[in-house]
């Protein structure tokens, strides 16, 4: 278990970068000429309604959905920037299935419901290179510790887990392999109260333990705010507001950002 | 001497666009220095934007027009047109703030409420859990409590957590709003002792406090923010 916070670094060199990004459908402009950068161990929220253009904007980021203009390019372990639609598809698949992670929504969607839990960890680990069962075992279950699931329920598959459990091995199975950046699809849409805010605790933690960089989509301020140092607003497929994010929900500038932080209900 | 905080002509006005975009100016021509190890009180009524002008040297509220420059990592930076990360770089070396109230995370033992700025600044977890429980102690909070999330507590518990998790880092600039609101006698004495404490080591404090004894007990200067009235 590492022992240190690693902070945000103060690294002046972006990891990934977009340009320019637009997608349409059509005649739908589902996103707009958006531009950013994120750093290593930064974590920006992207939040807006549905339908504003954040889940494509997630989709053109982590280069499962190709742009009609515009990039995004990442530096990879060898600190070297890359186009993402220039990769070769070896590439692509190592950054997939190592330097990334995707935590999705339904985690039926990021989850192999008919395998084991240790598999579902472990498969991971195999991907890049590991080859000894009892240690990618003894890996599975450290990780299951750390996302607070019972190693009784290593060999249970997760269609026999809660939707918390589900979503907590959907983590343990993403950062097993140590990603530097992790894109997450609201990760606690759909589960109860309670078990988002455990939920959002360890998911703080642990992005802070092992410095991640991470793009989060959301529609709850509330997630935004526990968990991200930046906020990205979109309405109708463009950014109107960005900022640090207790500073863009605490003194929204946008009449659509106002709107959005008036309407939380008070607890 | 080099002041570690220098203001000049900040100023924040609110556009309300719910409120069919009704204009609220807070404060215009905000002016002021903070220089090392000394404590300026703001003073003025409620309502008179001093909570504004701290959020404002925090970066939590932006700022419409001027420069609010401070000494960050040995050179000048303006928080008003510093860029986000900037900020955050700046909130973990630089400016540590006491909110009135405490933004408790859920289900985090109140230990590590405390430890965390240390933590984010490098210090090792034992270290920082050590210093914490130090400064608890000090806050009258008994042992028994650590471990328990701060949300659980009384507001004087709570507020005394907030006031530990502010003073515990080691930064050169402490932002304090109404740090003894609901403390009794004794905590507010302890509050009183731990500003001397950071004036001693150099640091710079902008402080809003409503106690007169407590007012009088830790302020080198009076700030009067009455006349940085927006609408005057």
């Amino acid at each position: 278990m590492l022992d240190v916070t690693k902070a945000p670094v103060d690294n002046d060199q972006p990891l990934l970068l977009a340009e320019g990004l637009s997608k349409s459908f059509g005649r739908l402009h589902a996103c707009r000429d958006v531009s950013f950068a994120l750093y290593p161990g930064e974590v920006l929220a992207i939040v807006g309604e549905s339908g504003s253009g954040k889940s494509t904007l997630l989709q053109l980021l982590s280069a499962q959905m190709t742009p009609n203009a515009g990039s995004v390019s990442y530096r990879m372990r060898d600190g070297v920037m890359r186009d993402l639609a220039a990769l070769g598809e070896a590439e692509r698949r190592f950054l997939f299935r190592t330097d990334w992670g995707f935590v999705h929504q339904d985690a039926a969607m990021g989850l192999r419901m008919g395998v084991s839990a240790g598999a579902n960890v472990g498969e991971r680990l195999m991907a890049v290179g590991h080859n000894h069962y009892g240690k990618i075992r003894q890996t599975a279950a450290s990780w299951l510790e750390r996302v607070e699931i019972s190693t009784d329920r290593i060999d249970d598959a997760p269609k026999t887990y809660s939707g918390g459990m589900r979503q907590r091995l959907q983590i343990a199975r993403n950062l097993v392999t140590e990603p530097r950046l992790v894109f997450m699809d609201e990760p606690t849409g759909g589960l109860d109260v309670s078990v988002q805010a455990r939920l959002l605790d360890m998911m703080r933690t642990l992005v802070s333990e092992l410095g991640l960089a991470a793009i989060v989509v959301t529609h709850d301020l509330a997630v935004a705010r526990l968990l991200s140092h930046r906020v990205m607003v979109m309405q109708g497929g463009r950014v109107i507001e960005t900022g640090l994010t207790d500073q863009v929900l605490d003194d929204p500038r946008e009449p659509y950002t106002q709107l959005l932080v008036s309407s939380i209900l008070p607890a | 001497m080099i002041p570690m905080i220098d203001i000049r002509n900040a100023e924040k006005t609110f556009v309300m666009h719910l409120q069919d975009g009704i204009r609220l100016p807070v404060v215009r021509g905000v002016s002021f220095h903070v220089a090392p190890g000394e404590c300026v009180v703001l003073g003025g009524p409620s309502g008179a934007g001093k909570s504004s002008i701290l959020k404002m040297i925090f970066g939590n509220y932006r700022c419409d027009g001027g420069a609010i420059c401070v000494q960050h990592m040995g050179a000048l930076l303006d928080i008003a047109s510093a860029e986000p990360r900037q900020i955050l770089g700046v909130r973990r070396h630089t400016i540590g703030y006491v909110s009135q109230f405490l933004r408790a995370v859920p289900r985090v033992a109140s230990l590590d409420v405390v430890a965390e700025p240390l933590l984010a600044a490098g210090v090792a977890r034992a270290e920082a859990r050590e210093r914490a429980g130090v400064l608890l102690r000090r806050l009258n909070i008994p042992d028994r409590l650590w471990k328990l999330p701060p949300s659980t507590f009384s507001g004087g518990e709570q507020q005394r957590v907030n006031i530990a998790r502010g003073f515990i880092s080691d930064l050169p600039i402490l932002l304090l709003d109404e740090p003894t609101a609901s403390l009794d006698a004794a905590n507010r004495a302890v509050v009183v002792e731990l500003v001397a404490e950071k004036k001693r080591a150099g640091v710079a404090m902008v402080a809003i406090v409503h106690d007169d004894e407590v007012r009088h007990l830790i302020a080198d200067r009076l700030v009067d923010v009455t006349s940085f009235a927006a609408n005057a």
